[in-house]
């Protein structure tokens, strides 16, 4: 995620899968480079929980009992990704 | 992509609604109000998946569905002023208004163009300052926050060459009406993941212990939207009416402060109008009076354009989930969303498009023609 200000306002690239597109990053200022994000309309209105993703996917994997690996979360953290 | 897939996994997908099967003892009537939920849910064949043990009404959560007819008028009467740019979110432009709409009105020489952003719209009002750019403000509470940026900004940068047609709405007191209508058969509801996102889940606690109707605050991946289904049929097997999180991962109990300071600096609560249901009371915003100067209602002075709404459509009672798409004598002959007879066929989150894309090859439940 690079960042950038434009007329005062916090800007960043977010990658969403091959597309790379800016958002307004003032209503995340927690958000930092790597961070998963939810852009609407232009706006990053949240900052994904990492910790919160996993530990939902986990509860569910744990009903399902997964065969083999358990997803691929940890790999797959601190990747670029806005 | 990260936070996507591991949300379609169609193991955990099986698994869960064999779980919602098994909990659930009768059959239970859940409302989904955001569109981007509908469309998830249609796409996905879930209701199909649960069978007879879960009934999924779509609610008015479709921001371009329920979009007054008088706005849509308004904006038409705006874009076709010849020194204005009028800047709208794509799927605006297809909304049938009395007697046009704003594709007809660019296809006439009028400069209506089409923005991913709010952003976009002010960039325009800057490198054309002799042209005046107005911005289409639609939306739930979800776009609001990018809105009152857009207009807080151009105050701060005293552009005067741009202004918002404001017509937004918010969730809560569309969900009050709903409860309160005796016709209402929904027994809980999914809250839409995004709208708490920036506002949080607080008016949904009051909502549930007044109304004693549970709510989940539901994601969008069909993982998402199964989870929040069996957590609801938990709590209504098990007689309580709470609000629960499952869109943990983006939703916290008090919203994003950030977002819902910059929207009550530039926005107020005010009375509006929703297509296919009429007024309700306090269910969206207006710009502030310090803003007023931005207040494109005002500067054009269209505030008196009113419009009565055709009889024939249904989608007052599709809105409301009283109907479904399929039950309407129109649906996927004269109304499709090449030719849309009413907002709800034209937007991609309106449940009669959802219908027309995914289900108009299943035999429709109630009008067979």
């Amino acid at each position: 995620m690079e960042e950038r200000e434009i007329e005062g306002l916090r800007f960043g690239t977010v990658r969403f899968g091959g597309v790379t597109r800016q958002a307004c990053l003032d209503f995340v200022p927690e958000a930092r480079c790597g961070d998963y994000v939810i852009v609407h309309v232009g706006f990053a209105i949240s900052r994904v929980d990492a910790e919160e993703a996993e530990r939902t996917y986990r509860l569910l994997e744990e009903m399902e009992a997964l065969e083999g690996e358990p997803g691929g979360l940890e790999d797959e953290l601190g990747k670029d990704g806005g | 992509m990260k936070y996507l897939d591991e949300y379609r996994d169609p193991a955990l997908a099986r698994r869960l609604v064999e779980e919602i099967r098994r909990g659930a003892t009768r059959p239970w009537v859940l409302m989904e109000i955001c569109g981007g939920q509908t469309h998830t849910l249609v796409k996905y064949g879930i209701e199909e998946l649960l069978g007879s043990c879960i009934e999924l009404v779509h609610g008015p959560g479709c921001p371009v569905c329920v979009t007054p007819l008088e706005i849509v008028d308004r904006a038409i009467a705006i874009a076709s002023i010849p020194e204005v740019v009028f800047v709208s979110y794509g799927d605006m432009l297809r909304v049938p208004g009395s007697h046009s709409d704003l594709f007809r009105v660019k296809a006439g020489g009028g400069d209506v163009r089409i923005a991913y952003s709010p952003m976009d719209a002010l960039r325009l009002a800057r490198e054309n300052p002799q042209r005046s750019v107005v911005f289409f403000a639609v939306g739930f509470e979800t776009t609001a926050p990018a809105n009152a940026m857009a207009v807080w900004q151009a105050k701060r940068e005293g552009l005067r060459n741009f202004s918002m047609l404001v017509s937004h709405v918010l969730v809560p007191p569309a969900i009050r009406l709903l409860l309160e209508q005796s016709a209402s058969r929904v027994q809980g509801f999914i809250a839409p993941g995004h709208v708490c996102t920036v506002m949080g889940y607080e008016e949904y606690e009051e909502l549930a212990r007044r109304y004693k109707v549970p709510f989940v605050v539901g994601g969008f991946e069909p993982l998402d939207l199964l989870e929040a289904i069996l957590l609801l049929v938990r709590q209504l097997e098990e007689g309580r009416a709470q609000v629960e999180n499952q869109y943990v991962r983006s939703v916290s109990r008090s919203g994003n402060q950030a977002a819902r300071r910059r929207m009550m600096e530039v926005f107020e609560v005010v009375d509006r109008n929703w297509r296919g249901i009429g007024p309700i009371a306090q269910s969206g915003y207006r710009l502030r009076p310090e803003y007023a100067a931005f207040d494109a209602e005002k500067i054009f002075g269209v505030e008196t354009i009113s419009a009565p709404e055709p009889p024939e459509c249904i989608s007052a009672m599709v809105l409301q989930g009283l109907k479904k798409p399929v039950d309407c004598p129109m649906f996927g002959t004269r109304c499709t969303p090449a030719t849309p007879m009413g907002a709800p066929m034209v937007s991609s989150e309106g449940a009669c498009a959802v219908y027309y894309q995914y289900r108009r090859h299943t035999a429709p439940a109630g009008a067979q023609t």
